[in-house]
């Protein structure tokens, strides 16, 4: 489990090594979510002083882009595809009977913390749809049975 | 036994990691040589997870194969689908920048010699002043889907003043129906780097910037791996191979952002900002990266340069159609029997794709409808398949090839609910800059559902459209028009008013 509450100076250590970069804030923010599983709060401000930029900045690049978590998400993360080419081959069916296999939302994580779902715009598996990613690893033909049955596992 | 198994991520995805496991245990416990070599894929998706073995220097093909089929690959007994390279669906391809993928282990530097590769930067190394010239010759364009000439791009950076450049490689591949750019990467990592070390050369970059998306966790290891190795063989940093010349490559990864596809947002997004866009001009290749000329190229388009400079410049352009020359690596996706990559000279009529190659839908249902080029590519009706494909043919049909991802639907289809879910997508990855994307797309997703509830609202749905079409920044807001209005044009049915009256 990763370290969900991170002290100042473990964060200012996960940020100063990226500093050496040009363009640091992406590479900055990747590497905090991989450390400590979100981007806490608690970076943002420690950010814009390593970079000398507001704090609206941060938050702004933050916000913008989809990967990055403010808060921790479930013990698993589970993305389904919902673009064209899984729609083609029942991906809607798909994700619906996933959810509801589950019990919960798009973006939604299930009770207790087992399970975050979340949509995804393809994963780069179109001719072996649909398609999904559990925990990073990709899953070709997924049905809602092998989805469930990887995050119970 | 020489055994070929796929790593790439399809063969993952179906899990080809325990095909591989039980292989090694299987060959163990039987005290046999086993000699296996990971390599990317041959791009014949159903077929995946594919295994190859060796004979008298053919590679035979079994899949999709699975664990059950162990002991009986190791007997030589299981069934397979005879001689890799004979199978007509790799036997009819042309494959010049995919010629290695799926070929050699894509991380052997050795290998890859040994197929061709570092032949075009050595002959680059010998004349440098004439690579942006070759380039041009060829008449390469940017394979990402604007289809600008890429040598012509390469002319404006290296016309652009001594002071600093960069070398830009846009590995964002968001399009549903495309994977060309992680095919590659997965399987033959050294002739993108090998490209983009030819570009610097060509404009005077020292640095290369390859920013991929992070939806593809099995490229960015190999990429990686691949970088490292190419450094410490002397092929990227200060001095390659011995010329004196400088320039190496860091990797990016992106975060999630379909929009930072589009060139200027992925500048932004390289810069730690926003990923929102650009007005143009300034183009890039004169204030791109931190206000540097840049050159900003597609995977394809720069992994499609090696071999030019290796077959010469009219070999490649000996390929194609009109102003569309070379080859294209068709993706074949969706509801199809044979999906996959499928590469060849441009001019193949869309129906010649759709069923001969891809031998129609795997349902067995009639096609319906084909989008070609992403969320933003038009839907093609049938009726549309005497269509060549190439850049000026599509234009003129109504649509575009954009990064030639091909989507196949058949007649279950609702093309109302592939319209709702063109506006529904561009209102998700907006970057929000410009009125008519981020207001546009929603107010689309609303006007499609009064649609569907039996409101005729054609002519609202036009004039956005055009509203989107002429008023956005860039493609995102511009191109959502194309799936809609070809939606509703040419599938008319299914956006009639009352339609549940008719029924």
């Amino acid at each position: 489990m990763p370290d969900t509450a991170p002290s100042a100076a473990a964060i200012s250590a996960e940020i100063a090594a990226e500093l050496h970069r040009e363009g640091p804030l992406l590479p900055i923010l990747h590497r905090l979510q991989k450390r400590f599983g979100h981007v806490p709060e608690t970076a943002v401000p420690l950010i814009a002083e390593a970079l000398n930029i507001g704090r609206a900045e941060v938050h702004g690049v933050m916000s913008f882009y989809h990967d990055f978590r403010a808060v921790p998400a479930g013990r698993h993360v589970v993305k389904i595809c919902r673009a064209e080419a899984c729609q083609a081959v029942g991906g809607v069916a798909l994700a619906e009977a996933a959810l509801a296999a589950l019990g919960t939302e798009w973006h939604g994580t299930t009770a207790g913390g087992a399970v975050t779902v979340e949509p995804v715009y393809c994963l780069g598996l179109c001719a072996n749809g649909p398609a999904a990613m559990v925990d990073g690893r990709p899953m070709a033909a997924a049905t809602a049975e092998k989805l469930v049955a990887e995050v119970s596992a | 036994m020489k055994l070929f198994l796929s790593a790439d991520a399809v063969a993952k995805a179906l899990g080809v990691e325990d095909v591989a496991a039980a292989l090694e245990a299987e060959a163990r416990a039987r005290g046999m040589a086993l000699e296996l070599i990971r390599v990317g894929s041959r791009g014949m998706a159903w077929l995946e997870p594919l295994a190859e073995v060796e004979r008298d220097g053919v590679r035979h093909a079994f899949g999709p194969i699975t664990v059950a089929d162990v002991p009986a690959l190791l007997d030589g007994a299981l069934a397979g689908h005879g001689p890799t390279e004979d199978i007509p669906f790799l036997a009819s391809q042309t494959r010049l920048t995919f010629a290695r993928v799926g070929v050699i282990d894509p991380l052997s530097l050795a290998d890859y010699e040994a197929h061709g590769g570092l032949v075009g930067l050595r002959k680059a190394l010998a004349d440098p002043a004439a690579i942006v010239q070759t380039v041009i010759d060829s008449g390469l364009r940017g394979r990402g889907g604007a289809g600008f000439p890429t040598g012509i791009k390469w002319q404006t950076v290296a016309a652009a003043g001594a002071g600093r450049k960069y070398i830009v490689c846009n590995a964002d591949e968001g399009d549903s129906g495309t994977f060309a750019d992680r095919m590659l990467i997965e399987g033959d990592p050294f002739s993108l780097i090998e490209g983009m070390a030819i570009a610097g050369l060509g404009v005077g970059a020292e640095t290369g910037f390859i920013y991929i998306r992070s939806e593809y966790p099995d490229a960015i290891a190999t990429l990686t791996r691949a970088v490292e190795i190419a450094r410490e063989a002397g092929l990227l940093g200060g001095d390659v191979l011995g010329s004196g010349r400088g320039f190496d490559i860091e990797i990016r990864e992106g975060a999630g952002a379909y929009v930072c596809g589009e060139e200027t947002s992925l500048l932004n997004s390289l810069e730690g900002k926003r990923g929102v866009v650009r007005a143009k001009p300034p183009l890039p290749a004169l204030e791109g990266l931190f206000g540097k000329p840049t050159v900003v190229n597609n995977v394809i388009s720069l992994a499609t340069v090696p071999v030019i400079f290796e077959k010469g410049p009219e070999h490649y352009a000996s390929f194609g159609l009109g102003r569309s020359k070379g080859t294209m690596p068709l993706q074949i996706a969706g509801n199809v029997r044979f999906g996959g990559l499928y590469e060849t000279a441009f001019g193949l009529p869309l129906g010649e794709i759709v069923e001969r190659i891809a031998g129609g839908t795997r349902t067995g249902r009639a096609v319906k409808a084909v989008q070609v080029g992403g969320p933003l590519g038009a839907y093609f009706a049938p009726q549309q398949f005497d269509t060549p494909f190439g850049y000026e043919e599509f234009d003129g049909a109504g649509g575009l090839i954009g990064h030639a991802g091909i989507v196949v639907f058949d007649d279950s289809t609702d093309m109302l609910a592939q319209a709702r879910f063109a506006f529904e997508f561009c209102a998700v990855e907006s970057c929000g800059k410009c009125t008519p994307c981020r207001v546009g797309a929603v107010r689309g997703v609303e006007v499609i559902d009064r649609m569907a509830a039996g409101e005729d609202m054609r002519d609202l749905v036009e004039d956005l459209c055009e509203t989107m079409r002429d008023g956005s920044l860039c493609a995102l807001g511009g191109f959502t028009p194309y799936p809609v209005l070809s939606a509703l044009t040419r599938f008319p049915d299914d956006f009639a008013p009352h339609k549940e009256a008719a029924e």
